[in-house]
Formats: C-alpha cells, sequence, structure tokens
C-alpha cells in the first residue's frame, strides 16, 4: 500500500476517520506555574478515552499572567464527551474533585459557546450558604470560602458541538525505541499546535483498538492488523521488519485543528526519519463508513 | 448617528423634570414637538423652547450643553443610547436606568443613578447625598449596571445596593455602603464614618483602612485573594481606575454582624 515517501518515511495513502464531539474548555490558575499545572494534570487524570472515562481531558496550551483572569500563571484544559449531559458531569466532578482541592487553585471559563455549561454556578453550594456571587463586565463568578482563602470559580462556561474525537496517526517502526522517538517528536510538536489535546498518556497509545472482539460484550478489542507478534497469524498491515507502532490520538476543538495538529505530528515524524524514528506513517479508520471526518495522509503532507 | 442637543440658554427660573428627555422617549418626535414638551414643574409651565435652544434631530445620542443645578431627572429609565451633559444636574441623575451611557461633565445633586439597573453613569465632579440609593419607601438601591464617580460623592452612597458596581475616586462622606444588600462599592480617598452600616452582604473596596468602623465588624484574616486581582484587573482595564488598590492579599473585614454579617470590608494590608 505505501506509494508516498518523504525524507524516506513511507506515508500510507490512507486517512484517519474521526468523529463529531461536544467539548468544553477552561482555564485553570494557580499561585504560581507548578501549582496550575498540578490542578490541570489531576483533574485530566483518567481521561483518556470516552469508552471507559465518560470523557478525554488533557491540556491545550500554558498561559502565561498576561493571558490569564487573574494575572497568575494558568494552563487551559480542554474535555471532550459524546453528549451534553455526560460533559457536565464530567466537567462539574471534576473541578470539584480535583480543582476546587488544589491549593490556590482558581477556574474560569476557556470557551466561549452559544451553549453553557454550569462550573462555579453549581460548585458554589459547596460555600453553605457563605459563597459570594460577583458579576463583573458580564462575566459571572462564584466565590467559595476554602481552608486556604477562596476558590474562585466562573459560574459557566462554553460548550461547542464543533469538536473532533479521534484524529490519529499510527507510527510504525522497526524497533520499539525508534517507534517511541518518533511518537515523542510528534506530541511534542501538536502540542504548539492551539485547540488540540492528546489524550493518551503522554499523548501516546500502544493498544489501538479496532471495533468490537469476539467476546460478548467487548466495544473495542486489540487492533490485531498492527500488532506485530500477530503478523503470521492474522491478515497484517504491517511489512516484515516492522516491529512495533504507537498512534497519536486527537482530539480538537475545530475539524482544522486535528488536521493542523496532524500536519505537525507528520512533519515531526517525516523529520525525524526511519533510521531514528518510523519507517512508515498510516493512520486508523473504519473503512469511513462511522466518523464524519476523514483526514487523509496525503493532504496533510509536509 | 443623528444627535440632538439642548442648549441652555439661560439659567432656568424653576427645577424642571427632564425624566422624559431620552433618546427611546424622543424617538419619532420631530423638533416642533419636542420644543412645546413640558419641563418646569411649577405654575410657570415651562417649555423646552423657553430654556432650551434645540439643534440636531432625535436619534441615539442626547447632549446637553449647558448645565445648571436645577436640571433633575436627566436620563431616568433610559435603556439604550447615549446622554451626555456638559455642565452640572440636579437630583435624581440617571434614576432606574437601565441601559445606555449617561456622562455628566460636572457634579451631580443628590440621588443620581438612583435604582439603576443598568448601563453606565459616568460623574465626572461629585455626587450628593444618596448616591445610587433608593428612594424613600423603596426596599433597594442600585440593583446593576456601573456608576463611576471621579469627584466625590456625598453620605449614604449605596445605600441598600443590592447588585452592580459603584466606584468614588476620591472619597466618599458618612454610611457608604449601609444597608448593602450585595454588589460591590469601591471607594478611593477616603470614606467617612462608619462604612457599610448593617450592610447584609456585598462588598466595600477601599484604597486605605477606613478612619472608622463599626465595632459591629470583625477582622477576618488576609489571605491571597483571587477575587482582589479580578477586581483590580477589571478596574484598570475598563479605565475607571490607573492602578489596581487591593493588591494580592487585602485586609478583610466581616460584617455588618448587627445583621446578617455576610458583607465585607477590603483594603490593602
Amino acid at each position: 500500500m505505501p506509494d508516498l515517501n518523504v525524507n524516506g518515511v513511507a506515508i500510507d495513502d490512507t486517512f484517519a476517520e474521526a468523529f463529531g464531539m461536544r467539548a468544553t474548555a477552561i482555564v485553570i490558575t494557580g499561585p504560581n506555574r507548578k501549582w496550575a499545572r498540578q490542578a490541570a494534570i489531576t483533574m485530566t487524570g483518567f481521561a483518556t478515552s470516552v469508552i471507559g472515562c465518560g470523557c478525554e481531558a488533557g491540556i491545550d496550551v500554558e498561559l502565561s499572567e498576561d493571558e490569564t483572569p487573574d494575572g497568575r500563571p494558568g494552563v487551559r484544559v480542554m474535555v471532550f464527551a459524546m453528549s451534553t449531559d455526560e460533559l457536565q458531569k464530567q466537567l462539574q466532578n471534576r473541578i470539584g474533585q480535583c480543582v476546587l482541592t488544589s491549593p490556590g487553585s482558581a477556574c474560569f471559563a476557556g470557551l466561549i459557546g452559544p451553549t453553557e455549561l454550569k462550573m462555579g454556578a453549581a460548585l458554589r453550594y459547596f460555600g453553605d450558604g457563605y459563597q459570594i456571587s460577583k458579576k463583573l463586565g458580564g462575566r459571572h463568578f462564584w466565590r467559595i470560602p476554602v481552608m486556604d482563602g477562596e476558590f474562585v470559580c466562573e459560574a459557566t462556561t462554553g460548550l461547542t458541538k464543533e469538536a473532533v474525537g479521534g484524529g490519529n496517526l499510527l507510527l510504525l517502526a522497526r524497533s520499539s525505541a525508534q517507534t517511541l522517538a518518533a511518537a515523542e517528536a510528534a506530541v511534542e510538536r501538536i502540542n504548539a499546535v492551539p485547540g488540540v489535546i492528546m489524550p493518551f498518556p503522554g499523548g501516546v497509545v500502544r493498544s489501538g483498538s479496532k471495533i468490537g472482539g469476539k467476546y460478548k460484550g467487548m466495544i473495542a478489542s486489540t487492533n490485531d492488523a498492527f500488532a506485530p507478534t500477530l503478523k503470521g497469524t492474522v491478515k497484517s498491515a504491517l511489512d516484515p521488519d516492522i516491529n512495533a507502532v504507537l498512534e497519536i490520538v486527537i482530539d480538537g476543538e475545530t475539524s482544522d485543528a486535528v488536521a493542523a495538529a496532524m500536519r505537525a505530528g507528520i512533519q515531526a515524524v517525516v523529520e525525524l526519519g526511519p533510521e531514528q524514528g518510523a519507517a512508515r506513517i498510516s493512520a486508523g479508520n473504519y473503512g469511513g463508513k462511522l466518523g464524519k471526518f476523514l483526514y487523509h495522509l496525503k493532504d496533510l503532507l509536509p | 448617528m443623528s444627535v440632538l442637543t439642548f442648549t441652555l440658554t439661560s439659567e432656568p427660573p424653576e427645577r424642571l423634570d427632564l425624566s422624559d428627555f431620552t433618546p427611546q422617549a424622543l424617538a419619532g418626535l420631530s423638533v416642533s414637538e419636542i420644543e412645546t414638551m413640558r419641563v418646569g414643574q411649577s405654575r410657570r409651565a415651562l417649555r423646552v423652547a423657553d430654556v432650551f435652544r434645540i439643534s440636531g434631530e432625535p436619534g441615539d445620542t442626547i447632549i446637553f450643553e449647558g448645565g445648571s443645578s436645577r436640571l433633575d431627572g436627566v436620563g431616568t429609565g433610559m435603556s439604550e443610547g447615549a446622554i451626555r451633559v456638559i455642565g452640572e444636574v440636579g437630583a435624581r441623575a440617571g434614576r432606574a436606568m437601565r441601559g445606555g451611557t449617561l456622562i455628566v461633565e460636572g457634579d451631580c445633586g443628590p440621588h443620581a443613578g438612583s435604582g439603576m439597573r443598568g448601563g453606565r453613569l459616568s460623574i465626572s465632579g461629585n455626587a450628593g447625598d444618596y448616591l445610587g440609593a433608593p428612594l424613600a419607601g423603596e426596599l433597594a438601591g442600585m440593583a446593576g449596571g456601573v456608576l463611576t464617580v471621579a469627584g466625590r460623592a456625598g453620605d449614604f452612597a449605596g445605600d441598600r445596593m443590592r447588585r452592580g458596581l459603584i466606584v468614588v475616586l476620591e472619597g466618599a462622606g458618612d454610611h457608604v455602603g449601609c444597608r448593602m444588600i450585595a454588589g460591590t462599592l469601591v471607594v478611593c480617598g477616603g470614606a467617612g464614618a462608619m462604612p457599610g452600616y448593617l450592610m447584609r452582604r456585598g462588598s466595600i473596596l477601599l484604597d486605605h483602612a477606613p478612619a472608622s468602623l463599626s465595632p459591629s465588624f470583625v477582622e477576618s484574616g488576609a489571605p491571597d485573594s483571587v477575587f482582589a486581582a479580578l477586581i483590580d484587573r477589571y478596574l484598570v482595564r475598563e479605565g475607571i481606575l490607573d492602578h489596581p488598590i487591593l493588591g494580592l492579599a487585602p485586609r478583610r473585614f466581616s460584617g455588618d454582624n448587627a445583621v446578617l454579617g455576610l458583607g465585607e470590608i477590603m483594603f490593602p494590608g
């Protein structure tokens, strides 16, 4: 199948297939960068896949003091889910358990949208009657007394229905070390793209899946076509010299953001070359029938 | 954008009620109809043309050129557009306004911004007593909007305030924020006796420690305050203040414990 080749890296003439999702974004600030990041990391833990976590979440960008409402260091976190209700539930639980609890944190809207999700408007009850409502310049904040002062949380944040989940790249290499190097290079480059997150550990997933399985009730099971140890057993997508595959999964605020992220990832992997990194780039899809968004790799070449 | 200008031709011989002269109230009227509208409040029954010369045509902006402390009720109930007064005004400027912008380039009499619910009232001179306060018999004062006084405010500023923001830049008289229900009241340049007297909720923010405070307020710590950062940055961004007043960890007093006690007075530590 490989018929494109850039800098010695083969690129499959295939496409990534992605789905429409609901997404929101929030800005978390802290007394310093360490604690702003800590709140965000805790909040986005166990949020790799909607299959088992209810949502997919990650840090979009770090914000400087000039870019946050309270003039402190911050991070923009994005949360993706399949429905508005689930997104609301995940957002509320995660802010309540992970941001409210984090020392010195504050939480603000990170997205403007026609539909709003509750943040402080739901968490204010933690204040047990001592919470204070403040409206400033059209924005509504709740001040909730806590043991290190006050947790300030904007009442609502926006929701977008234009979000896309499941953009991906499959990085095929001759060894585990090479595919890991390629994946790290791609993640580093995609981190700089605004409006996207990579929800899996460090942005990388090694257990790519196919839909369904031989066992009843399994929604997803191992992507056998890309598992090197099954090369002789199943109809494999791997060449004889490929011994390891890693996947980068990308969720974006818009379809354009996902495309930009995939383009950046491909560029990073191609620049690394087949000796240091991946020998081949492919993408995961379901034949193009399930997802609304298709990203052809040949359109995203550097 | 059409502008209607009322130029004061002489000092009015009686108090004038200008509450009907808002952009939305004059929309659709001709200049000759406006000239015959009554403004006087006595038996003399002054008409507009008796004291004002009109130019321009009705639209979203009204300008009063030349002020007098006898011009009462300017901008009453306005909901959109802009009114600019070049000079001073009398009582109840911006009374119950709901939107739009009212700019007074001079002093205001008592009850400026009384019961306003939205919009923006900017006073570049001083304001009289009862800034934003309710009229006699009303349960709540200001309930929204932004009211700024570049000069000094009299006594009882923000009385029974319920929502919105008042900023006074050059000091206020006694009992600022008395009986406050909620909202935010910022006073730079010193407040008189007993700020926040009988306040239930709400925030009174001062640029330095109050000279006298009711004994029913209790000090409630000075932790790092994100709210202080938000309000400081908001006031500077809006051009209302030229520098932040509260800082990172302002001192805070809670009160008035003679009533509900959920209000606060904050000032830099």
